[in-house]
């Protein structure tokens, strides 16, 4: 019991056991996400029967639009991965570490994406890149072409450049918070080491900060993996996810055992993947708590 | 703390070569001609002009904000003086960049790189200058013996305690063999007796490592005067002072720098005579004359302040002591191994460090304080100019 300094007890908190308090979030947890999972998972097994089984796993797995749509998932989720981690970071480095006038409002200009439906980047995207938008419609005014010469926004190119767009604050952010912690002195000095900025971020920075570069990494992983605003408005040709295969299975095709089938496995991708950042974090934390 | 020969004589190799190259191999001196820094229009260090010699700790002292680790900031490469010119040795390095400068630098929160090792964070300078593997394992273990780290060598900065981060971060910068050594406020961070135990080992260092030239930053002017060859004394972004550390103290050359270096007891005199034909210069304080340094030419008349250190002055008589002075104790404060006493003529409040008295002056008391005319200097008044 906590004592006070003059031996009397202090109060508690809150009244009650400390455990009973766990039960509220739980039930709500428990209304909000386990049953609809729960329900979910039931009719991934029984289908319209009564009896569980794995044949309609069996039966998703087996089909090549199945696979292709996996396979596209994996490689978008991926590559826009990627591309959030190198855009974000040298964002996050050219704003924390080489101020110029402005520098916040464009920081600030960058966050303004999370606030923002991803639909409406898309939006933009199709008023910018589209076959009408106003790049090409200004290239072929210039140059007299026959045809819209930008032509990606419908090819996975396209999703995983909105993706990037969308996602990028999501690396950007914690790497300017982790970076705010860096002491300066240990950048100075180690350039009065003799060692230049390329060898400072490498090894002075980015080992600071690589918990949250794993942080905001992998949270661009599982929102791109789970993206479906994007994917479906831009409806780029051949380039299905899990997501919208779910939607088709679902909405267009009332396919509802095999739209839950999809639905368990891209939430156990999901929490496979979110394991995985939890592990990474863990294994890291003892070599940098200094920035954990 | 010895120093092998490697160290000493290593001073050419690879890695070390190619930085003292940025900044002449002749000497390592620095200089500061007329430099001036401004943070937005604010002007923070002003035309500051000021020389270390090779192998010399300066130590620059000065009150917050008074442009001292701006200085060492503009001789590191931190910040680009809006004026005036450094030179490390021969070479002017005003306008070259931090990691071609070829110094050292240690700060006062040590700075070590929180992932790495103790070998890693002393040897980061000569991976970052390309040295061979085996120069840099030679190496840095010659440093961590120079502070006595060896035993430490895998372990984290988080590991180690303050005096011990400390002492990493002195190998990590003589590890690349630096012609300067910049030190800004090295020992702040570290508690009373650390830090004492600390300035005797910077004392160490640099008996053995006698050719590298240090600036020293500090507030503290007991480590000044341990540590340092000469002293500068900033203030306002200004230089107030600038000597060898013993006169500097024993004649300070103006009031800021004798109440800044030290405690110092300032009585108002008039000046009798300066020294001109006496070999003492004679004040007077009231009907009393009293003989002091002739430090300066005061004419006959004129108002000054007679500086006498607080230990200089006795309660009992020595055959060297010239001058004595009446007054009236006010206060008495045993301390242990001193007795501080403070005592009062014409209206001027005078403190006096004693070794412990056995029969203490009673408050209210006459006492008669006796001091020689060496350790009483002569200052100009600058409330009577």
């Amino acid at each position: 019991m906590t004592q006070a300094v003059d031996g009397r007890p202090l109060p508690r908190a809150l009244p009650g056991g400390a455990t009973l308090w766990v039960v509220p979030p739980l039930l709500v947890v428990a209304a909000l996400f386990a049953y609809p999972l729960a329900l979910i998972l039931r009719q991934a097994l029984t289908g319209d029967g009564d009896a569980a089984s794995l044949d309609h796993f069996a039966a998703v797995l087996g089909t090549r639009a199945f696979r292709s749509a996996l396979a596209n998932t994996v490689e978008i989720a991926l590559a826009a991965t990627a591309g959030c981690l190198a855009v974000g970071l040298a964002l996050a480095l050219l704003l924390s570490f080489v101020p110029f006038p402005g520098s916040g409002a464009v920081a600030r200009l960058v966050d303004t994406f999370i606030a923002l439906p991803t639909f409406l980047v898309t939006l933009a995207f199709t008023f910018l890149y589209g076959s009408a938008g106003m790049v090409n419609a200004g290239l072929v005014d210039v140059f007299h072409l026959a045809a819209p010469p930008v032509d990606f926004l419908y090819s996975p190119w396209g999703v995983i450049l909105a993706e990037v767009t969308v996602y990028c604050p999501f690396v950007m952010r914690p790497l300017m918070a982790a970076f705010s912690l860096i002491d300066r002195a240990q950048i100075e000095v180690a350039s009065s080491l003799g060692a230049r900025p390329g060898r400072i971020i490498r090894q002075v920075i980015l080992p600071a900060a690589l918990p949250a570069l794993l942080a905001g990494g992998s949270l661009c992983l599982l929102l791109t993996v789970n993206e479906f605003g994007i994917v479906l408005f831009i409806g780029a040709k051949g380039v299905i996810t899990l997501p919208l295969l779910i939607y088709d299975k679902a909405i267009q095709e009332f396919d509802y055992t095999a739209a839950c089938v999809i639905a368990v496995i891209n939430v156990a991708l999901s929490l496979t993947l979110f394991s995985l950042y939890r592990l990474a974090v863990g294994k890291l934390g003892g070599r940098h708590a200094a920035v954990v | 703390m010895t120093v092998s020969s490697t160290m000493l004589d290593g001073a050419q190799d690879a890695p070390s070569a190619r930085a003292a190259a940025a900044v002449g191999q002749a000497s390592n001196s620095i200089r500061f001609d007329s430099v001036t820094v401004a943070y937005r229009g604010t002007v923070v260090l002003d035309h500051l002009t000021l020389e270390v010699q090779p192998g010399e700790i300066l130590a620059l002292i000065g009150p917050s904000g008074s442009g001292k680790t701006t200085a060492l900031r503009a001789v590191a490469g931190f910040v680009r003086p809006a004026s005036g010119r450094i030179h490390i040795g021969d070479v002017e390095v005003t306008h070259l960049p931090p990691y071609a400068r070829g110094i050292g630098m240690v700060v006062q929160n040590y700075a070590l790189f929180p992932h790495m090792r103790v070998t890693e964070n002393v040897s980061f300078g000569l991976r970052a200058q390309g040295a061979s593997r085996d120069l840099i394992a030679d190496r840095v273990r010659e440093c961590l013996r120079i502070v006595g780290m060896e035993s430490y060598a895998h372990r984290y900065p988080r590991e180690l305690s303050g005096g011990q981060q400390q002492r990493v971060a002195i190998a990590r910068a003589l590890a690349i063999q630096p012609r300067v050594l910049l030190l800004d406020e090295p020992l702040s961070a570290l508690d009373a007796q650390i830090r004492r135990s600390m300035v005797e080992e910077l004392a160490r260092l640099h008996r053995d490592l006698p050719d590298l030239t240090v600036l020293y930053v500090t507030h503290d002017q007991s480590e000044a005067l341990t540590l340092a060859d000469s002293i500068a004394v900033m203030r306002d972004g200004r230089l107030h002072a600038h000597g060898p550390t013993g006169p500097l103290y024993q004649t300070p050359p103006n009031r800021f720098a004798a109440e800044f270096l030290g405690r110092a007891n300032l009585l108002p005199v008039v000046v009798e005579e300066a020294g001109y034909i006496s070999p003492m210069a004679q004040v007077r304080i009231g009907g009393l004359v009293l003989s002091a340094t002739p430090n300066r030419s005061l004419d006959k008349g004129t108002q000054a302040l007679l500086c006498v250190r607080p230990h200089a002055l006795s309660l009992s008589p020595r055959p060297d002591h010239d001058n004595v002075l009446p007054t009236t104790v006010r206060e008495v404060l045993w301390q242990g191994d001193q007795h501080v006493v403070t005592v009062e003529v014409a209206g001027t409040v005078l403190r006096v460090v004693s070794p412990p008295l056995r029969q203490p002056p009673a408050i209210g008391s006459t006492l008669d304080l006796h001091f020689a005319a060496a350790d009483a200097s002569l200052l100009p008044d600058e409330d009577h100019p």
